[in-house]
């Protein structure tokens, strides 16, 4: 299994039947394919609306899109509306789980994953207002950056998306849960030792009583 | 009244140097009629709100490519390179709102309020130069309201008294900036006589809307 279906079916185990949850683009847009049987979850996006799937042959329509601008479809159900109730719903709380990429991310919670000062400045879109509204933040990336550097830090580089959101972090390596001590170590990746996650990790944690082999199906 | 009138009569409303909200979500649900008249004319020094600056062959992106534009008010710039290379050579300003912000402050400026507060930025470069407040023990920012000049929007459907249906995501920012703007102008794929809308189902009553062209 390569790195990013396992970090997707990781973070499907978080999604209950009938939650509302929004998925940023990238690996977290892999999650939706790796659901439990009998988990069905609603997925919003934010440029306005709730129950997005992927669009079938011959359902192109242009006033039909992902936030990403890319055509998708609707279920039977779903419902649309304009951008203030789309932000109504991601920070009113309405929205149960958001996973998103992230460039950096800290042993605080803060998450970095909108601009490169100088390099890149693409803007931060929802994100930041789905990091601060949904009632769980779960980041889902590459435990590292090309190269190997270490995304999970003691303390975030680059200006945040938001201060203190984070609630799970995970990555091909290991989950993590943030807590107000800080990161706990909960879970490794099959054939990851706790050393070869320490040797890939600038950001200090624990490690949980509890801490065993990352579930996967 | 009718309120229907052609592009050119549109184009008369805009002047140079104006603030312009311009409705779309990376395109979809934006009026490209009225921005293509736009990039036909001789008029720059825009202000424009929108919701990202599109594509370059596209919706707003146009304007930009045509360096029309003075400055803009967006949540993202990602998939226009051409905006990204002007802020950086100097040549364009680039004010960044987080997405959800944006579209409350243009509530606002339509809803006659002073302002929204939000927990959205806090402790971000989004906070600088913004009031903090604390309510409840929950911190907020004061994001002031937002208006405009002109509303070019896209809708769907309208009546001929201006009564709007947007469809599917390309509804996105539409009604939200039909009610913020001094003058709102709307490009309708559908016209139809007044009455023929089910007053259930109008999205944006028509007392927003000052004048219709056919998309």
């Amino acid at each position: 299994m390569d790195a990013k279906t396992l970090i997707a079916k990781r973070v499907a185990l978080e999604m209950k039947d009938g939650d509302v949850v929004n998925l940023g683009i990238g690996i977290p847009t892999l999650v939706a394919d790796q659901l439990a049987t009998g988990v069905q979850v609603i997925l919003q996006s934010e440029n306005g609306f709730l129950g997005l799937r992927p669009a079938g042959e011959g359902e192109i329509d242009p006033d039909l899109t992902n936030a990403g601008g890319k055509p998708v479809s609707i279920m039977p159900g779903g419902s649309v509306f304009d951008s203030c109730m789309s932000f109504a719903i991601i920070r009113g709380g309405h929205v149960a789980a958001t996973v998103l990429g992230a460039l950096e991310v800290d042993q605080e919670g803060n998450l970095a994953n909108w601009m490169v000062p100088g390099k890149m400045v693409p803007g931060m879109g929802g994100a930041m207002d789905l990091v601060v509204g949904a009632r769980k933040v779960i980041v889902a990336m590459e435990h590292t950056a090309k190269g190997g550097a270490p995304k999970i830090l003691k303390k975030c580089t680059l200006p945040l998306t938001a201060k203190a959101e984070v609630n799970m972090i995970v990555t091909e390596l290991a989950v993590f849960t943030v807590t107000s001590e800080g990161l706990v170590l909960q879970e490794v990746a099959p054939g990851v030792t706790i050393d070869m996650v320490k040797a890939s990790t600038d950001a200090e944690f624990t490690i949980s009583a509890n801490c065993q082999e990352m579930k996967v199906q | 009244m009718s309120k229907l009138i052609n592009i050119q009569q549109a184009l008369g409303n805009i002047r140079d140097g104006m603030t312009l909200m311009i409705g779309g979500f990376l395109a979809v649900g934006t009026p490209e009629n009225l921005v293509d008249g736009l990039v036909g004319s001789n008029m720059n020094n825009f202000t424009v709100i929108g919701n990202d600056t599109s594509f370059p062959d596209k919706g707003i992106g146009k304007l930009v490519v045509n360096r029309q534009l003075q400055k803009v008010i967006v949540s993202h710039i990602g998939t226009n390179p051409e905006t990204g290379r002007q802020m950086n050579a100097g040549e364009l300003i680039v004010e960044l709102v987080p997405q959800g912000s944006l579209a409350e402050k243009i509530r606002a400026g339509g809803a006659g309020l002073g302002g929204v507060l939000t927990p959205t930025g806090v402790g971000t470069i989004v906070e600088e130069g913004k009031q903090r407040l604390t309510i409840d023990g929950q911190d907020y920012l004061l994001e002031r309201p937002l208006k405009a000049d002109v509303a070019l929007l896209k809708a769907y459907k309208a009546d001929k008294a201006g009564n709007l249906v947007f469809r599917r995501t390309a509804r996105n920012f539409n009604p939200i900036m039909a009610m913020a703007a001094d003058l709102v102008i709307v490009e309708a794929e559908n016209i139809v006589e007044v009455g023929e809308i089910d007053p259930d189902l109008v999205m944006t009553p028509g007392i927003f809307v000052d004048w219709i062209v056919q998309a």
